[in-house]
């Protein structure tokens, strides 16, 4: 199993889930959360005092699936996501030891 | 002949001016008068309003998240706390009878209401006297509330309630004497129509001392938060500036022209110079904000405040635009270039454009600008007066706030500890969080 995580553009959010839900993925945790990578902050400038914004409102977006479908997911998101401006974000995928379904006590694939 | 013809007529002459001479007291009794009344008490509640919750709410948005109940706590507890001081000993302070020390302040002889009752008409003013008591406590809530601006998210709450005490009764109080309660200054002539010494100057000035006192927010001036919610800053504001109808319109203490007028010239001062503000804005790179419209808005009211009875509409339109020029560069001078961190512009907003506002007065109040007239003085030498007002208040002011806040540290402490102030101050002061999201 792996565990798919996604760092993308807010308003990229729902092709991505249309586009996973498409390729058979049964469900997905996202977080809102606030980051940088090239794309810096920005300035907003209150009564002529600046204030730098470092962090940027990003998705995080988390998918548990079967080892055949990493690669297939790995590339629904980076299409659905992909705006080519500085931002769009990252995806990592990380090996998941173990899952369970908590209402059955399913685990392994079955669970997911 | 001739005599005969006017000797009738001038022994009815003769026997009016008798009846008129023997019944002085029929040509001059006070009595109260319904509309005005009416009035002065809807402007009452309008001005209450301006604090509870107007001035909460514009100040609360302009903090960050986790210092927005202080500051609604701030607003509301001063409001109580004045308002039992008011009965209990200022408004006797503000606007008693001092007997031989009528110059510069009140006696005491009104304390408790006393030597007052239900019937009691206030002396030149066809209102009951609790009426004007009423009006005139909710101008001694807002002014102490006005401060919080400069002592925002590092301030230890028993230092808010010591200092707005004390702030009320050594400088509100004369002030408020020596401009509207028979005092030196109106004796002299200077013109105040509804608070831009009494209120807006004060506060200003003893707002940039206390800044001064207490020192900067950590992070102050370049790790700093922007207004955790603008548009909580202009509601307040929105309200600030329908309260002020009550404020300067009511301050006519009547229902007539004169108070018409003051709510014309208001209004436009506030439209006018939250588009020079606006304007300024964008034009030098920005982008127009919520924020810096309301700032304008609230730039124009306060510097109208003091002319508002004497001037004409161009007069208006002129003030505001003055404020929200002058206002604009100020709030820059004083948190850019001086650093001083008088964290929500207290002196840059209300202390300029009381102090401007008043001297403007003495310009625009003369007939050739639309004004209501100066009558036998000359500009200039109601401007001299007007200065000397200025600074009569503004020392005094300086003063006073430099040792009741010393002594404040001393009993209390102002400051609250780094790790508080990190923490914010809802949380440590209050034990509240505004959010639970």
């Amino acid at each position: 199993m792996k565990l798919i995580t996604a760092i993308i553009k807010p308003h990229r959010l729902d092709p991505v889930r249309e586009a996973l839900t498409g390729i058979g993925v049964e469900g997905l945790t996202v977080t809102e959360v606030r980051g940088f990578g090239r794309q810096k902050g920005h300035t907003e400038i209150y009564r002529g005092a600046e204030y730098t914004i470092s962090f940027v409102p990003k998705i995080k977006l988390e998918v548990a699936v079967p080892d055949k479908l990493a690669d297939g997911v790995v590339t629904a998101i980076e299409e659905a996501a992909k705006t080519g401006e500085i931002g769009d974000g990252k995806i990592f995928v990380t090996d998941l030891k173990s899952a369970m379904r908590i209402r059955t006590g399913e685990t392994g694939d079955d669970a997911l | 002949m001739l005599v005969n013809a006017a000797r009738p007529a001038a022994l009815v002459a003769l026997a009016l001016s008798a009846l008129l001479l023997a019944f002085p007291a029929a040509a001059a009794e006070a009595k109260i008068d319904g509309a005005n009344t009416g009035w002065v008490m809807t402007a009452t509640a309008l001005v209450l309003f301006m604090t509870v919750p107007g001035l909460a709410l514009f100040y609360g948005g302009l903090v960050r998240a986790k210092n927005v109940l202080s500051v609604l706590m701030h607003c509301v507890a001063i409001a109580c706390l004045v308002s039992v001081l008011w009965l209990v000993l200022v408004y006797s302070l503000a606007f008693g009878d001092g007997g031989s020390m009528n110059q510069w302040i009140g006696g005491l002889g009104n304390a408790f209401f006393a030597g007052l009752g239900a019937d009691s008409i206030r002396a030149r003013t066809t209102l009951p006297e609790s009426v004007f008591f009423m009006f005139q406590m909710t101008f001694a809530i807002i002014t102490p509330a006005l401060i919080i601006g400069a002592f925002v998210e590092r301030i230890r709450f028993a230092a808010v309630l010591l200092f707005s005490a004390l702030w009320l009764i050594l400088v509100y109080a004369p002030v408020a004497h020596w401009v509207w309660g028979g005092g030196w200054l109106a004796e002299m002539g200077v013109k105040d129509f509804a608070g831009g010494l009494v209120v807006h100057a004060t506060a200003g000035v003893s707002a940039l001392i206390i800044a001064l006192v207490l020192g900067r927010r950590r992070g102050f001036p370049k790790e700093m938060n922007p207004p955790h919610s603008p548009g909580m800053t202009m509601t307040g504001a929105c309200m600030l500036w329908v309260g002020w109808y009550g404020f300067n319109a009511g301050s006519a203490l009547a229902a007539d022209g004169s108070a018409g007028m003051a709510l014309l010239v208001t209004h436009i001062s506030a439209a006018t110079a939250s588009l020079t503000w606006m304007a300024i804005e964008w034009i030098r790179g920005g982008r127009p904000t919520l924020i810096g419209i309301v700032t304008g808005t609230i730039a124009g009211l306060a510097t109208i405040t003091p002319a508002s009875g004497f001037v004409g509409p161009v007069g208006g339109l002129v003030i505001g635009f003055l404020a929200g020029a002058v206002c604009y560069f100020a709030v820059g001078l004083i948190r850019v270039r001086f650093k001083i961190d008088d964290s929500l512009d207290v002196f840059a907003v209300h202390g300029v454009g009381g102090i401007m506002g008043t001297l403007l007065t003495a310009v625009l109040a003369a007939e050739m600008f639309g004004g209501m007239g100066l009558g036998k003085t000359s500009i200039g030498e109601q401007l001299w007066i007007q200065f000397v007002g200025v600074a009569a208040v503004v020392v005094w002011s300086v003063v006073l706030s430099f040792v009741i806040i010393k002594a404040v540290n001393g009993i209390v402490g102002l400051r609250v500890s780094e790790r508080e102030e990190t923490e914010g101050l809802d949380l440590t002061d209050h034990g509240e969080r505004s959010y639970h999201l």
